[in-house]
């Protein structure tokens, strides 16, 4: 175990190239973080000027902006960017950076692969986004990429199809990584119930995505058979069933979308203990909930498919499955609060956004539990009272954790503080541009209104409306967030950050680690007592 | 047209003068007109309650933590860190509320897919992008028709104000009598799309190749609106579903007009038409059927829609254009409008795409040949 690790411990060597090639061909864990990180802020911006057409086009009824196949090809670009582009390398980069220090482990596992499971990415995103450019525009069957819809579609489909087996082929290499790097570089007396709870839900999500990238990668590659190979699994006229391809797609959506909130639980789960002042509640309760959530996610797929046309056994089966993973989120959520419960606390931004996080996620888990029970979806199925429970877990969710993990560590990362007050401002301002923006999309989907739609009846007007003004002032709000994350980080302005900036952070990046942490950590594994 | 900053305004200003057959800023389910959608409304107020309830206790108990337990207000912190009783009874009391609200759930979920003994049986067929009924068992048996959205497109591309029922209304409405339980057997032309009528509770995919079912009774007279649910193309936004309930005795009157209708419309399949006669004709065929993509100018929109005016099937082979229509391209949107248009409508639309535009083939093709093309 110790054969990577160098062991001269006299002073840095800082053996690495400079400028662009240093970045080609890095193999340290800091570097390959600090891309995935600027690759998905990056990307984060780019769906979120598609999310602003979007919301432009739908500021009013009628066709302004764009035309309807355009307007599709936004709405799946959207979607495919923010999950594979945004949400999910942006995990695996805070991943990178923090597993291990956490663990006290000089690098990953595998170094090099981590080298290339980043670069895959940008040719990846690179893909997608020329997907634009080629005869008949980019994939417009939406994110999920129905059949038989998406075995009509001109080339941007093939495009898309290649792009998502490229993210995947890297998220499996960096998944291999994390496990491997978990189990075997743990510091002696890091036992697994005692490693800080983002390493603990990093684990749980690697094996998820090793379990279902591989089956999105078989759904869409029948999808491809389908267009050019003259197959006909989701054609019936061939004996096949547009059906399957939901079956094959769920098995892998579902689990993907805890893939996409697991890692935020286990920030949340670093940041409340820490601006409490007192230890996390229920260490071994929020190991099993986690657990729990992810053996559960495997057996709920089909509550996507409700008004497809299953058996009455099925849909039971489903509906009740689907209720039950409401049990363990609620266990995290009620430890959550008991952590902050008679703490100390105070309310820097990281605090702030992770309180909110829960106020807000906890208002989506909500409305996931109406969507769970079946004859509520039958309603709500396809409606904007979908898209807005998924932004509520996923935008107030997901990404309100990466804020507060950003605050969180960026001293760690950057040796230096970010803006408090720029912080707080950008918190408060997402707080409530979000709400604007989201809110009303429930009483949307209540009162009628279909998804995926460029142009809607009248009655819909108003809160519509109200969502795109939130929308762009959201949008806009992310522009502050990336002059933060720049003066501190490039532009280098910022008080000096002590080792430990917050009093109640104990993880061992704090306690064994100067700040900004050194490009290797860890010549001598930490004995953690 | 493009999004302007004074229209940000007028919006705006729109908005405290909304006009619309629905009420503006509607919270809740639209008023439900059959048992099962008033059910569903019910259950969904119940799990409202139930939240509330949730969300009033667990944030009273963190907004006061957040008041209360602040290192400015002088709080010390506590050093517990787990107990396992309290982890049992949150684990369990929520497992119980869930319970409760599975029982209703179920039942309603049961009595939703039971199709049985219908006193009507309709097929819907979803076509990108209107829907085709058929009649197929009880009172009104034979009657068929289609049913494509009838909003001018100068109100969707804001030439014109906007109408009451805008987006919402449709040419031939699905006609249905009150208090009878009617069975919609749903399927596809061509991609999924979803049947969903929001006052009846009911939403069923319409998926290609196979036939689902669902299943209503509605209580009240009254025509209802509904939408596609299932992304399926361009136009996904634009294929409403509207069904007007009506008394018995309507219901009898407009079953006997129908198939009046529908015997007038019955042709002799060997009539010869005038090339004049069949173009006029072939035009009103494609303005309803084929504008939405090879557009009223005949240049279509490349590459996905192909132009026609000038094209080598609308100048070639007759029997190659006949063809194509009639079959429709497999791996593209070109439907089999075999399956959709009578012989003499076929005809008259070949006829009218030969003939207009640039196109001067002097062709014309009559019902007889569309017939003898159809394997």
């Amino acid at each position: 175990m110790s054969a990577v690790i160098d062991t001269h411990g006299h002073g840095e060597h800082e053996h690495h190239p400079s400028g662009l090639m240093r970045w080609v061909t890095t193999t340290n864990h800091k570097d390959i973080g600090t891309m995935y990180l600027w690759f998905s802020f990056t990307m984060l911006l780019v769906g979120g000027v598609l999310a602003l057409t979007i919301r432009s086009e739908l500021f009013e009824p009628g066709l302004q902006v764009v035309n309807p196949e355009f307007f599709n090809q936004l709405t799946t670009m959207h979607g495919l960017i923010m999950v594979f582009g945004a949400i999910m390398p942006a995990f695996v980069g805070f991943a990178n950076w923090q597993i291990p220090m956490m663990i006290g482990a000089p690098d990953m596992a595998f170094a090099r692969m981590n080298n290339w499971s980043f670069w895959l990415l940008p040719a990846a995103a690179t893909l997608l986004v020329i997907s634009f450019f080629v005869p008949g525009g980019a994939p417009a069957a939406g994110w999920t990429l129905y059949a038989p819809l998406s075995t009509q579609m001109g080339p941007g489909m093939d495009f898309g199809i290649f792009a998502l087996h490229i993210m995947g082929a890297s998220s499996i290499m960096g998944s291999i990584n994390i496990i491997t790097t978990i189990l075997n570089m743990r510091a002696p007396g890091m036992t697994l119930m005692r490693m800080p709870m983002f390493v603990w839900t990093w684990l749980i999500t690697a094996y998820l995505l090793i379990a279902v990238m591989p089956v999105l990668a078989g759904a869409i590659t029948m999808v491809l058979a389908d267009r050019h190979f003259g197959t006909s699994f989701f054609d019936a006229a061939g004996g096949g069933d547009p059906v399957m391809f939901q079956h094959i797609f769920w098995f892998f959506g579902h689990p993907e979308v805890y893939i996409m909130i697991l890692p935020a639980f286990g920030i949340i789960s670093q940041v409340i203990p820490a601006f409490a002042r007192k230890p996390l509640f229920g260490y071994a309760s929020m190991v099993y909930a986690t657990s729990s959530i992810a053996i559960l996610s495997f057996i709920v797929w089909a509550h996507h498919m409700f008004t497809v046309g299953l058996p009455t056994a099925g849909l039971l089966f489903f509906m009740y499955a689907t209720m039950l993973i409401a049990v363990p989120t609620g266990v995290k959520v009620f430890n959550w609060l008991a952590t902050m419960w008679k703490g100390s606390m105070t309310f820097e931004t990281p605090m702030l956004f992770a309180v909110g996080f829960i106020f807000v996620f906890t208002m989506g888990g909500f409305t996931g539990l109406m969507l769970a029970i079946m004859p509520v979806d039958v309603q709500l199925q396809d409606t904007y009272y979908v898209v807005a429970h998924f932004h509520y877990v996923l935008v107030a969710g997901s990404l309100f954790a990466i804020f507060a993990g950003t605050y969180f560590w960026i001293p760690k990362w950057v040796g230096r503080m970010y803006d408090e007050t720029l912080g707080k401002w950008h918190f408060w301002l997402s707080m409530v541009f979000f709400n604007i923006t989201f809110f009303p999309m429930h009483f949307l989907g209540l009162a009628g209104m279909p998804r995926r739609i460029p142009d809607y009846a009248s009655q819909f007007t108003e809160f519509n409306m109200i969502a795109s003004i939130g929308a762009f002032g959201f949008g806009l709000s992310q522009l502050l967030f990336l002059y933060i994350v720049l003066k501190v980080s490039v532009f280098g302005k910022g008080d000096k950050a002590p080792a430990r900036p917050w009093e109640g952070a104990d993880t061992l990046e704090w306690t064994h680690l100067p700040s900004p942490a050194p490009y290797h950590s860890f010549h001598e594994q930490p004995e953690v007592k | 047209m493009r999004l302007k900053p004074g229209r940000l305004i007028a919006g705006l200003l729109q908005m405290l003068c909304a006009g619309s057959a629905y009420a503006a800023y509607g919270v809740n389910f639209q008023p439900p007109v059959t048992r099962i959608a008033s059910e569903i409304y019910d259950l969904h107020m119940l799990m409202m309650y139930v939240i509330l309830a949730i969300f009033c206790v667990v944030f009273g108990v963190m907004f006061y933590s957040i008041y209360a337990h602040r290192r400015s207000m002088g709080h010390e912190a506590a050093q517990f860190h787990e107990n396992t009783t309290v982890e049992i009874i949150w684990t369990a009391i929520p497992l119980v509320i869930l319970i409760g609200m599975a029982w209703p759930a179920t039942k309603t979920l049961v009595a939703f897919k039971d199709t049985s003994n219908p006193d009507i049986t309709i097929k819907a067929t979803g076509y990108q992008w209107k829907w085709g009924y058929d009649y197929l068992k009880g009172e009104g048996e034979g009657i068929a028709f289609q049913s494509k959205l009838a909003t001018p497109p100068e109100q969707i591309h804001n030439q014109a104000p906007k109408g009451e029922n805008y987006l919402l209304e449709v040419d031939n409405p699905l006609v249905v009598p009150v208090g009878k339980k009617v069975r919609i057997l749903t399927t596809a032309n061509d991609v999924i799309h979803s049947f969903w009528v929001p006052a009846f509770g009911i939403k069923q995919d319409a998926i290609p190749g196979f036939v689902r079912d669902t299943w209503f009774r509605a209580d009240k007279e009254g025509t209802y609106r509904g939408q596609c649910a299932e992304l399926c193309g361009k136009d996904h936004g634009f294929m409403p579903v509207v069904i007007v309930v009506v008394s018995q005795e309507k219901y009898a009157q407009w079953v006997s007009a129908q198939k009046a209708k529908a015997a007038a419309a019955a042709e002799d399949p060997n009539k010869q038409w005038s090339a004049d006669e069949l173009k006029a004709r072939g035009e009103k065929v494609y303005a309803a059927n084929c504008v939405a993509c090879h557009q009223a100018n005949g240049k279509g929109l490349p590459p996905a829609f192909p132009a026609l005016d000038g094209s080598k099937i609308a100048v070639g082979d007759k029997k190659a254009h006949i063809d194509i229509v009639l079959n429709g391209k497999t791996g593209t949107t070109m439907a089999a409008f075999g399956k959709q248009l009578s012989d003499t409508d076929i005809a008259a639309v070949v006829t009218y795409e030969r003939n207009s535009w640039g196109n001067k083939t002097g062709d014309a093709a009559q019902p007889a040949e569309v017939k003898a093309a159809r394997k």
